[in-house]
């Protein structure tokens, strides 16, 4: 037993305030203190500090006395998707556009694959854009709908310099160029868009797939993805019950909750972004998917098919756009308006597979498909040629943009469509 | 015949022969355990061999050494791995100092306010860590702190106090205090009697505690996942990858990581050797 | 009173202090915090307001309370077959390892060197339909074409009894390995078999390492969700998964908030109650080396 000190050894008043229950009234007091000052700091709640947001003439007057004053530093900090730009063939961590860019302007790049989610990258801004600090980022890809709409109203994007958009005027498509979800591209510019459709593995599934309906096929139970989101699979299921999703009501809302309803014992998982691993080793047969995804896995070697559903497919946008505070917002501008030139894009759209917002590039990749060999005269032109990368007229009429939601609406959405995932 | 004879001879053992036929029983078993938790690691360490071309390193492609080579060739896990490395070293150090003096003082003092202090470190290690990581981000979202490096440091810190005390509490119950009041009598102030002879007394304990805190804090992804921000450790980088393919350099790291583990272990066991020899 | 003797009475909590404060800035008052926001409305657009809007937690539990007690059955199970499986483990090393226990108890951690995210993925590939043990399996016809075993709640189940062996052998390795051999010999000389030595000798002494292996087992185990979302499909989903998505993806903080506290409550009532039975000390002291 430890030889401690006794209550003996001590003068009677020590003893006294020794013995009575000062330590509870004091651990009591520090608990009701923590618990005060707890309450006060979250009485003030989450805070959501508005920038000023640009409308109007006034808003471009801003813009211009923005831009008057900024110059370029030389540097550029630019957050991306994974897999979502072009890489040299020998080396998956060199990007040959960006040392193009580098070598023409002097501007480094440091560039970071850190957006998985836009509600998750959404999630890590905003505290750092609400207390009016720079997010590290100069350059941000934001698909359009619920975020990039949320980042304009709360102010939290810089309107562009319109005076450093040459190429993009002159080389950028008409699906891109005064978009509905940004008239005059007074804050983004589109970086690759894509469809959100049907890939399957023929192989598996024993038949071609041509629409959603087919992932209703009792022969495919446990063998079908679907997405877990409130974008592609609500959009998506309103499609296959016969509903332009941009126009749908909340009636159409409830039936697409039905028909998902009804699949749900078909499908395996509803997956992330995670769903062609699976595809590809034959988890599953047929998916929801994203067009270029199913390009880059048949590249490395798989023999995935993609479709867009007959029934409609949903057509999305990611948008380079710049947060406020950015320390190199110039750099930005430069290097936003560098990727619309033909050759670039070309560059970019050789590697990533998506649907690139210059039609011009499609001339260029015919070029180097003519100078090219062997596998790779075929893949360039196939990928001159495909419609997932340069989508004919007759395929516009059947692709859609996701549903504009109120905050009011995407209460009711949510509720509607998130249980049939997260359950 | 002697008193001990007579003895040993009453003390006759049950039949061997019954416990010997289910005696395989355990081994087996137990190996069986051992192999099927160790399968894992061996596919992670052959496919670190994997010739692979594509994304994805499913398909066994032919051996390589490749990526042993071309191990810090992707910038964002190198960064990852560093990061993790860091952190847990910082975390190791400031949480084995604070869980020490804790774990010093618990066991060493009987004093008002202990058995609260216990109840503190007690409800901490059964807190989920789901729940750990949340209340923390509530607390960096309500007062405006930007989620990344330090605040993984200060959420890694916050549950690995804990285990430190613990372990070093135990420790020091079982330490004779004359030797302190001995080290007193001769002079030292407290806090020289501290680092001279309390703190090697108790080195094992506060050795096993940092070794544990190190091991938890560099595998930790709940918790970091939950206050990192834009930073990422390896672990996260490694989640996050695994939506779109995971590269061959991640099996190596893992497999270089398992080897340094396995190494320093041998080395503990080799020095333990060395000090009873 | 002696200046020495008020230090020496005020040492601990000189020593307690700065571990005590880290604990209650960071452990104590969030949880607070975290109280305080899930009685707030609002969204990311418009900004919280502390509206002590107590209905949160009615609606967290509607719309979830199947993940909850689906989480908490998970946790059981998992922690259920830990015991079952590594019970033995544990007895095997501690009486029948000799001189090869330390090597015994390294060998079976040693796969908890890697990293639990590399391990679940390792899972996700050994486990996938046509891979190298289901595949085998099905070419011998031993099981059905659509027989699959990830995104069931066996592989979810499995993931999470794997990665948390250790916590149960541990503890239930140190009670045993202090069991003092003499009353086992002791047990002999009295004609008792060895499974009666076990049952009445052994198995109660090592309760103390099994309540502390439970413990360390099902709190974290039910509270898990990289399992769920790597090796889970639909109608796995646990609570955790909930609460990340709440967090990261529809930024209620208020839902995710109550949700939290719900979880904590639910598991820390247990653990109180259960340890309440067995006495903290008890716990503390076989958990610790």
């Amino acid at each position: 037993m430890p030889d401690v000190p006794t209550y003996d050894d001590l003068p009677a008043d020590v003893m006294r305030g020794l013995i009575s229950p000062r330590m509870s009234r004091r651990s009591m007091l520090q608990l009701g203190g923590a618990s005060a000052l707890a309450m006060a700091l979250a009485a003030c709640g989450v805070s959501s500090k508005k920038g000023a947001t640009a409308t109007g003439t006034s808003a471009s007057a801003q813009a211009k006395q923005f831009w008057s004053d900024k110059k370029q530093l030389g540097t550029l900090d630019f957050a991306n998707w994974p897999l979502y730009i072009d890489v040299s063939p020998k080396n998956k961590n060199d990007h040959p556009s960006l040392n193009l860019f580098t070598q023409q302007t002097g501007i480094k790049v440091k560039y970071s694959e850190v957006i998985q989610e836009n509600a998750s990258f959404f999630g890590k801004i905003q505290p750092e854009l609400a207390a009016g600090q720079s997010t590290g980022y100069d350059l941000m890809v934001i698909t359009n709908g619920t975020y990039l709409d949320k980042l304009r109203e709360l102010g939290y994007l810089i309107a562009l310099d319109q005076s450093r958009m040459t190429n993009f005027y002159q080389n950028a498509s008409p699906l891109v160029k005064n978009p509905s979800y940004d008239r005059g591209n007074v804050y983004s510019m589109a970086w690759q868009s894509g469809m959100t459709g049907i890939g399957y593995d023929p192989k598996h599934t024993g038949r071609v797939i041509t629409s959603w309906a087919d992932l209703m096929d009792p022969a495919f139970k446990g063998k079908v993805g679907m997405f877990g989101d409130t974008q592609d699979l609500p959009n998506s299921a309103l499609l296959a019950v016969g509903v332009n999703p941009e126009t749908s009501t909340e009636d159409d809302w409830k039936k697409a909750a039905d028909w998902l309803k009804k699949q749900r014992p078909l499908v395996r998982k509803y997956y992330e972004q995670d769903y062609i691993d699976p595809l590809s080793k034959g988890d599953i047969w047929a998916s929801m998917a994203w067009s270029g995804d199913i390009f880059q896995a048949n590249a490395s070697g798989a023999t995935l098919k993609f479709v867009v559903p007959k029934e409609g497919a949903v057509l999305w946008t990611d948008n380079m756009c710049i947060p406020q505070h950015a320390a190199h917002p110039v750099d930005a501008m430069t290097y936003m308006d560098f990727v619309y030139t033909p050759e670039i894009a070309a560059m970019l759209a050789e590697s990533i597979n998506y649907i690139t917002p210059v039609p011009a590039a499609r001339r260029i990749i015919l070029q180097d498909a003519a100078k090219a060999s062997g596998g790779d005269k075929a893949s360039l032109t196939d990928l001159a040629t495909s419609s997932l990368i340069f989508p004919s007229p007759s395929d516009f009429s059947r692709l859609h943009r996701y549903r504009v939601l109120t905050a009011e609406e995407q209460k009711t959405w949510n509720s509607l469509f998130e249980p049939i995932y997260q359950s | 015949m002697s008193v001990q004879e007579a003895l040993r001879e009453e003390r006759v053992p049950a039949p061997v022969r019954r416990r010997s036929r289910t005696r395989w029983v355990l081994p087996v078993w137990s190996w069986l355990v051992i192999l099927w938790l160790s399968s894992p690691i061996i596919v992670m360490i052959v496919f670190g061999f994997n010739d692979t071309t594509g994304k994805f390193n499913i398909r066994w492609q032919g051996f390589t050494l490749r990526w042993y080579r071309e191990l810090f060739t992707i910038p964002d896990l190198t960064q990852a791995l560093v990061n993790s490395l860091s952190i847990s070293l910082i975390v190791t150090a400031i949480a084995t100092a604070l869980g020490t003096l804790m774990g010093v003082a618990l066991g060493r003092y009987r004093f008002r306010g202990s058995g609260s202090v216990n109840l503190l470190l007690f409800a901490n290690i059964a807190a989920p860590e789901v729940v750990l990581g949340a209340a923390l981000l509530s607390l960096f979202l309500t007062l405006g702190i930007a989620r990344g490096y330090w605040t993984i440091v200060i959420a890694q810190v916050m549950f690995s106090i804990a285990y430190v005390a613990i372990t070093v509490r135990a420790r020091m119950v079982g330490l004779d205090p004359a030797v302190e009041e001995a080290a007193r009598d001769l002079g030292a102030g407290p806090v020289a009697t501290f680092f001279r002879v309390t703190l090697p007394l108790i080195m094992p304990g506060v050795v096993a505690g940092a070794l544990l805190v190190f091991a938890l804090s560099i595998d930790d992804y709940i918790i970091t996942s939950f206050n990192a921000g834009n930073t990422v450790t390896f672990p996260l980088w490694v989640y996050g990858a695994s939506r779109v393919g995971v590269p061959p350099q991640v099996n190596v790291m893992g497999t270089l990581i398992f080897a340094g583990g396995v190494l320093l272990a041998l080395l503990a066991a080799v020095a333990n050797r060395r000090k009873q020899a | 009173m002696s200046r020495s003797r008020l230090q020496a009475r005020l040492a601990p909590y000189y020593l307690v202090l700065p571990g005590w404060l880290w604990l209650v800035l960071f452990f104590v008052v969030p949880t607070f915090v975290m109280l305080s926001v899930s009685t707030q409305t609002g969204d990311i657009v418009s900004g919280f307001k502390q509206t002590f809007h107590w209905h949160t937690y009615v609606e967290a539990w509607d719309s979830y309370h199947v993940q909850f007690v689906r989480s908490l059955v998970y946790g059981l199970v998992a922690t259920l077959l830990c015991l079952l499986i590594g019970y033995p483990v544990a007895y095997w090393i501690a009486f029948r390892g000799g001189p090869y226990k330390s090597s015994l108890l390294f060998l079976l951690l040693l796969p908890f060197f890697v990293s639990f995210v590399i391990r679940t993925l390792s899972w996700n590939f050994i486990l996938s339909d046509n891979g190298i043990v289901l595949s085998p399996l099905r070419h011998l016809g031993l099981i059905g074409s659509r027989f699959h075993v990830l995104q069931t709640p066996y592989a979810v189940i499995g993931g999470l009894t794997y990665n948390f062996i250790p916590f149960m052998v541990l503890p239930i390795y140190v009670a045993l390995e202090r069991v003092d051999r003499a009353l086992l010999e002791a047990s002999a000389d009295l004609y008792a078999s060895s499974r009666e030595a076990f049952r009445k000798v052994v198995f109660p002494l090592s309760l103390p390492g099994v309540f502390a292996g439970v413990l360390l087992t099902f709190v974290p185990a039910s509270a898990d969700y990289v399992n769920a979302s790597i090796l889970g499909g639909t109608r796995t989903t646990m609570i955790g998964n909930i609460i990340q998505t709440e967090y990261f993806t529809n930024l209620d903080y208020p839902m995710a908030a109550a949700l939290s506290f719900i979880l904590m409550a639910l598991l820390l009532v247990g653990v109180f109650a259960y340890a309440r039975a067995l006495g903290t000390e008890d716990v503390f002291e076989v958990n610790a080396r």
